[in-house]
C-alpha cells in the first residue's frame, strides 16, 4: 500500500448527502476480478448520460477538477453495500483523501486499507470547504497526516482526528495482514483455549 | 462482575490480542464467502503465498451473479453474460485451489449467503461471523456478532481468521407490546429506519429487544437484524432463547448430540445481565407499526400504506427537502398522491431480507385462488435457496404461487441487485421485498418501493400499492 504522509490538491466538492455505494460504482462494474480499472465508471449514474457521453453539468466532470485529489462531500458517505470498489474505484479515478461530516463504517475502514484518507470534520468546517471549492477551484488544500491539518493558503486551517493505529499504517503504508501474522502465536493459543472451551466450533 | 450485554460478553470472548492504543484483534469463528467480493482477496494470498487458515471455518457459494433462470449443465450454466461466468468460475477455482467448501449452482444447498449459513446450522450464538457483504447483520439473529466487511478484510480474516477492530457503541431496541395483526417484522425493520434514519446506527451495534421482538420467529428476527444496516448499524442483533435453539437443532452443521447440551449451556449465559447499559436506548410501541412501505430512495423514506406521497415542505431541514425533491423526481411521484394510488410494473419477491421460507407460506396465503394484475409486467419469485425452494414446492405453495402468474426462479441475489439479467427497466416501478430502494439499485432508472412480502403480493394482485389488511 502506498504510505499517505502528505498531500497537496485540487479540492472538488460533491455536496450531496448518503452518497451510497451503488451511486459510487454501480453493480454491472462489480463483475470484475481485479482492483484496477474502475476509475472511468465511477459515479458512472451521475457522470455519465444515457447514451454514454460524459454528463456537462456534473461536477466531476468539469474541466477546473479533473486533477482533483480530494473529494469533500456530505453525510454518511458510502452508505450501502459493502462493496470496496467503492474506494478502489474513488482511488482509481484519482482521489487519496475524502472529507464529509461522516461516513458509513465499511467504507471507512475499507478506504485505509488502500491508502485513501477519510477526513470526518463538523458541517460547518465541510460547508466552508465546500464554498471554497466551489469558488476558488484552482487553489490549493493541504492535509498534512502527521499533524493532522487541513490548510487551505492562509486562508484557514482545520485540525482532525484520526485514531491512532490507522494513522500510523497510512503513514507507513503498512500491511495489516502482516502486522497480524507478527502476533501469530496469540492467535495460536487461542485457537488451543477454543477447542477445550468451545468444541462444537 | 460487571454486568454485560450480549454484544459486550461475544466481543470480550473474542479478542486475541489488544494494542497499547485499543485496537482489538478479534477471533472470526465463521466467514462466509461469495463471488463477487472474494476474487481479489483470493488473488492477494496468491501472490503472497499465503493460505486459507480454517478452512473448516470458511464455507462459500455463489449468489449475486447467478442466473435464476434453468441452470442446464452446459458448459454456459445458463449464465449468459461472459463476464458474470469468469466470476463464478474464479469462485469455483479459488476454492478447490485453497481447499474451500463450496456449494455451487448445481448442489441443492446453493442460495443467497445470508440464507444458507442459517439453514445449515454453519451460523450459531456466540459466534463472530463475517462475509464481504453488508447483510451480513442478518447471522445477529440467532445472537451472533455479524458484520459486513471489504475485500481487503475478507484476503485478512482468509489469511489469519482474526480481525482488526475498534470496539463499538452498544444501542438497544426495545419493541413494546404485540405487533397487530398483517403487521410483519420487515414493517417493524422499516418502521425502525424512519424513526432513527439512515444514519441514526452509524458506530453501533444495535440489540433489538422487547416483547414484539421476542414473539418473531427466526425468519423475522432475520429480517430485522438484516436491515440494521439500511438505519447504519455496525450490526444488529437479538438475544438467543428457546427459539432460536428449536431452529438450529438437527441442522447439517449445528453441534451435535455430545456436543449440543454443552453449546446450549454456553448459549444461555449470552443474553444481556440485568443492569447493563447502552450508549443509546430506543423504545418503539409496536401498536404504532402499521404495513410501511418507502416512497423515496433510502431506506428511511417509509410512510405508512394509509399516508400520501409527502411534499419537500413538510420537512424542515433544507438539505432533507432538497433530497426529498431528488427523490420524488426520479420516483416519478407526485405530493399529495395516497400511496395506494400507485401502479406498480414489477413485483419481485426474494432476498436474504424476505427469500425464506416463511416469506413464501405469507405469500401463497394472500395469492391462493387469486390472479395477479393485468398491468404487472412481471411477478418474480426467486427462493432464497435450493432448500427453501424444495420445501415450497414439497409444501404446495409454488404450485399457488404459479397458478397466481408468479414466475417460479432458481435461488440467488436476483432483483435484489440486478448484477443478473433479472433488472427493472428505466422508468418501471416495483414492489419489492428486498433492502436497498437506492437509485438504479434493481437497474437504471428503475423505482423501488420496498416492503413486506405480503404487502408485495397484495400490489401483484391489485396492481398497485395495497394495504394487505383489506384483502379479503
Ligand atoms: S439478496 Fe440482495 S442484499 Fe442480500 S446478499 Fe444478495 S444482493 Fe445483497
Amino acid at each position: 500500500m502506498k504510505p499517505f504522509t502528505k498531500l497537496t490538491a485540487i479540492a472538488a466538492p460533491l455536496p450531496m448527502v448518503n452518497i451510497d455505494t451503488d451511486i459510487i460504482i454501480p453493480k454491472q462494474f462489480l463483475k470484475t476480478i481485479k482492483r484496477t480499472g474502475l476509475g472511468v465508471s465511477a459515479f458512472y449514474n451521475l457522470r455519465y448520460s444515457d447514451d454514454g457521453t460524459p454528463n456537462p453539468d456534473f461536477v466531476l466532470n468539469k474541466p477546473e477538477y479533473k486533477d482533483a485529489e480530494i473529494l469533500i462531500t456530505g453525510e454518511n458517505f458510502g452508505c450501502g453495500s459493502s462493496r470496496e470498489h467503492a474506494p478502489w474505484a474513488i482511488l482509481d479515478m484519482g482521489f487519496r483523501c475524502v472529507i464529509a461530516p461522516s461516513f458509513a463504517n465499511i467504507f471507512y475502514n475499507n478506504s485505509f486499507k488502500n491508502g485513501i484518507l477519510p477526513i470526518t470534520l463538523p458541517q460547518e468546517q465541510i460547508d466552508e470547504l465546500m464554498k471554497e471549492a466551489q469558488n476558488n477551484p484552482d487553489a490549493l488544500t493541504e492535509i498534512d497526516l502527521e499533524k493532522q491539518t487541513i490548510t487551505r493558503g492562509n486562508k484557514f486551517s482545520f485540525d482532525f482526528d484520526i485514531d491512532h493505529f490507522r494513522k500510523s499504517c497510512l503513514l507507513g503504508g503498512l500491511d495489516d495482514i502482516d502486522l497480524t501474522l507478527e502476533k501469530d502465536a496469540h492467535i495460536k493459543t487461542y485457537e488451543d483455549k477454543l477447542k477445550d472451551d468451545k468444541p462444537w466450533l | 462482575m460487571r454486568p454485560r450485554t450480549l454484544f459486550e460478553k461475544i466481543w470480550d470472548d473474542h479478542i486475541v490480542h489488544t494494542g497499547d492504543d485499543g485496537t482489538c484483534l478479534i477471533y472470526i469463528d465463521r466467514h462466509l464467502v461469495h463471488e463477487v467480493t472474494s476474487p481479489q482477496a483470493f488473488e492477494g494470498l496468491r501472490m503472497t503465498g499465503r493460505t486459507v487458515r480454517r478452512t473448516e471455518n470458511t464455507l462459500a457459494v455463489m449468489d449475486h451473479n447467478v442466473p435464476t433462470t434453468s441452470r442446464a449443465e452446459t458448459k454456459e450454466r445458463g449464465i449468459m453474460q461472459e463476464d458474470s461466468r469468469v466470476q463464478i468460475s474464479a469462485l469455483e477455482k479459488n476454492c478447490s485451489e485453497f481447499g474451500v467448501q463450496l456449494f455451487d449452482l448445481f448442489d441443492k444447498r446453493q442460495g443467497i449467503v445470508h440464507i444458507i449459513g442459517p439453514e445449515q446450522g454453519f451460523t450459531l450464538p456466540g459466534m463472530t461471523i463475517v462475509c464481504g457483504d453488508s447483510h451480513t447483520s442478518t447471522h445477529g439473529a440467532f445472537g451472533a456478532l455479524a458484520f459486513g466487511i471489504g475485500t481487503s478484510e475478507v484476503e485478512h480474516v482468509l489469511a489469519t481468521q482474526t480481525l482488526i477492530q475498534s470496539p463499538a457503541k452498544s444501542m438497544r431496541i426495545t419493541v413494546n407490546g404485540a405487533l397487530s395483526t398483517s403487521v410483519t417484522a420487515k414493517d417493524m425493520a422499516l418502521h425502525i429506519i424512519g424513526e432513527i434514519g439512515t444514519a441514526g446506527g452509524t458506530g453501533y451495534v444495535i440489540e433489538y429487544a422487547g416483547e414484539a421482538v421476542r414473539n418473531l420467529s427466526m425468519e423475522g428476527r432475520m429480517t430485522i437484524c438484516n436491515m440494521s444496516i439500511e438505519a447504519g448499524a455496525r450490526a444488529g442483533m437479538v438475544a438467543p432463547d428457546e427459539t432460536t435453539f428449536a431452529y438450529i437443532k438437527g441442522r447439517p452443521m449445528a453441534p451435535q448430540e455430545g456436543n449440543w447440551d454443552k453449546a446450549v449451556a454456553y448459549w444461555k449465559t449470552l443474553p444481556s445481565d440485568d443492569g447493563s447499559t447502552y450508549d443509546k436506548e430506543v423504545a418503539i410501541e409496536a401498536s404504532n407499526i402499521v404495513p410501511t412501505v418507502t416512497w423515496g430512495t433510502t431506506p428511511e423514506d417509509v410512510a405508512p400504506i394509509t399516508a400520501q406521497v409527502p411534499a419537500p415542505t413538510d420537512f424542515d431541514d433544507p438539505n432533507k427537502r432538497q433530497s426529498v425533491e431528488r427523490m420524488l423526481d426520479y420516483m416519478g411521484l407526485t405530493p399529495g398522491t395516497k400511496l395506494t394510488d400507485i401502479p406498480i410494473d414489477k413485483v419481485f419477491i426474494g432476498s436474504c431480507t424476505n427469500g425464506r421460507i416463511e416469506d413464501l407460506r405469507a405469500v401463497a396465503k394472500i395469492v391462493e385462488g387469486k390472479k395477479i394484475a393485468d398491468n404487472i409486467l412481471e411477478a418474480l419469485i426467486v427462493p432464497g435457496s435450493g432448500l427453501v425452494k424444495a420445501q415450497a414446492e414439497e409444501e404446495g405453495i409454488a404450485e399457488v404461487l404459479i397458478n397466481a402468474g408468479f414466475d417460479w426462479r432458481e435461488p440467488g441475489c436476483s432483483m435484489c441487485l440486478g448484477m443478473n439479467p433479472d433488472q427493472l427497466e428505466p422508468g418501471e416501478r416495483c414492489a419489492s421485498t428486498s433492502n436497498r430502494n437506492f437509485e438504479g439499485r434493481q437497474g437504471r432508472g428503475g423505482r423501488t418501493h420496498l416492503m413486506s412480502p405480503a404487502m408485495a403480493a397484495a400490489a401483484a394482485i391489485t396492481g398497485r400499492l395495497t394495504d394487505v389488511r383489506n384483502m379479503a
